[in-house]
């Protein structure tokens, strides 16, 4: 699995960070980063509920 | 067997399919929509489309992309009269009926209109084709835009208005703006952030109502004398929830839907978004969120309980999160505080306008709102979901 984040659609918004922290970080700078671009399998659900839950639909999942 | 019936294509409509379907339910899914078209994203609606820098075909929800793999039977431009929740039965006004075995009410909500004859240049703004008309008007270059209602919508058209260079007037019958979801402290600071941008901010003077020039707006009279000249008026006063199809049905009506804790409102109907009112657990009481990300919540609750046995069904415990971009601000609030709860700055100033404040009632942290802080809130809205103590508010905070 491979998280690949549109940073030209994203508003630093969060939601991610709150559903998957593991993954999404948003710093002090207001910029999101990505921590892990290829996640561990067991994280699936939640990146892929990050991904429904970004108000940008700013997420991609591939596989 | 019947097929589950979706009434509403919105967020938390097709939210509650996605959980039906992630929930391994495949039998037939019917959603009922009475718009023509699929109901866009809103959030952009009063923000990138109306100011022109968002393509209105890419204003789509969420699940937009997804409706074939989602196997739904969607029906637009169908609307449902009336249902027989004790039969599980529709009627449809072509007519025809529809048996189903299970129903999710997702009709959402109808934007309050001013009393009085119709008048171009009057805009709700609810809609992506409200988006165009209001867009359409603003572009012929009105001398004024005054809106009426400083919440969420009117704040942000106000926002919106400015950016393109016109003139604004926003008049709010309460002392501050916002004041349904935010304590007047912080609703204070979103009414100063629109005097520093050059709006003409009203508040606590009502509405008298429209003047009009012939067919066309010309002005608003204000409750205390005075009028504001306007060729354009957006009226940004709530919504009422979509529920007078449900008369007689048999489903509870009252502040919306009546759900219980775990989004149903009768055996085999359950409700989500603007139109639901359901007993959160996690606060203890009964509410009625009109967020995006509440509707695809509670959207996913709703799909997930109408397939479990009652004896299997869980609450919904929620933290409602909202965000809401205005000018280079972007305010986020996780909670729900009341008017009355004590604000707390505990990150930064207002004068910097970048803070996080959060909200207490007695031991309890009911809310915690950023300005251009959307780190702090989400950490804040992860320790609200684990309970709504003060104390580690504070502590995470400080």
């Amino acid at each position: 699995m491979k998280v690949v984040v549109n940073f030209d659609l994203c508003e630093s918004n969060a939601v991610c960070m709150g559903i998957a922290p593991e993954v999404f970080e948003v710093r002090d700078d207001d910029f999101l980063y990505v921590l892990q671009e290829e996640p561990a399998e067991e994280l699936r659900g939640k990146v892929e509920e990050a991904a429904r839950r970004c108000p940008k639909q700013a997420i991609a999942i591939e596989d | 067997m019947s097929p589950i019936v979706v009434v509403g294509a919105s967020l938390a409509g097709l939210s509650a399919v996605d959980a039906i379907r992630g929930s391994g339910h495949d039998g037939d899914v019917v959603v009922l929509d009475a718009a023509a078209e699929l109901p866009s994203d809103r959030p952009p609606l009063s923000k990138q489309v109306l100011a022109g820098t968002m393509e209105p075909a890419a204003a789509h929800q969420p699940l937009a992309n997804r409706l074939e793999e989602l196997d739904v039977d969607l029906r637009l431009g169908c609307r449902v009269e009336s249902l027989d929740a004790t039969a599980l039965r529709l009627d449809l006004r072509d007519g025809t009926s529809l048996n189903a075995s299970g129903v999710v009410v997702a009709t959402g909500a109808t934007p309050r209109s001013l009393p009085g004859p119709s008048l171009q240049g009057v805009h709700v703004l609810r809609t992506l084709e409200d988006s165009l008309a209001l867009r359409a008007d603003l572009l012929s270059g009105p001398d004024r835009v005054a809106v009426i209602g400083a919440g969420f919508i009117g704040a942000e058209v106000a926002a919106t208005c400015r950016e393109l260079g016109l003139e604004v007037t926003l008049i709010e019958a309460a002392s501050a703006p916002m004041v349904r979801v935010l304590p007047v402290a912080v609703g204070s600071f979103v009414a100063d952030l629109h005097r520093d941008h050059g709006v003409d901010v009203r508040l606590g003077v009502g509405v008298e109502g429209l003047v009009a020039d012939g067919e066309r707006v010309r002005g608003v009279a204000l409750a205390d004398g005075t009028s504001v000249d306007a060729t354009v008026v957006v009226v940004g006063i709530g919504v009422v929830p979509d529920v007078a199809w449900l008369d007689g049905s048999g489903v509870p009506v009252g502040n919306g839907v009546t759900c219980d804790e775990t989004c149903l409102a009768a055996p085999g109907v359950v409700a989500a978004g603007d139109v639901a009112e359901w007993f959160n657990p996690h606060f203890g009481e009964r509410m009625r969120v009109e967020q995006w990300e509440h509707a695809i919540e509670q959207g996913a609750a709703a799909g997930r309980r109408l397939l479990a046995a009652d004896t299997d069904a869980v609450p919904f415990p929620s933290v409602p999160w909202f965000w809401s971009d205005q000018y280079d601000r972007k305010l986020q609030m996780a909670g729900r505080p009341a008017a009355t709860d004590e604000a707390h700055v505990l990150e930064g100033s207002f004068e910097d306008q970048r803070f996080v404040v959060a909200f207490r009632r007695g031991d309890r942290c009911t809310g915690v709102l950023g300005v251009n802080r959307p780190r702090h809130v989400v950490q804040a809205r992860m320790r609200l979901t684990e309970s709504l103590d003060w104390a580690p508010i504070e502590e995470l905070l400080a």
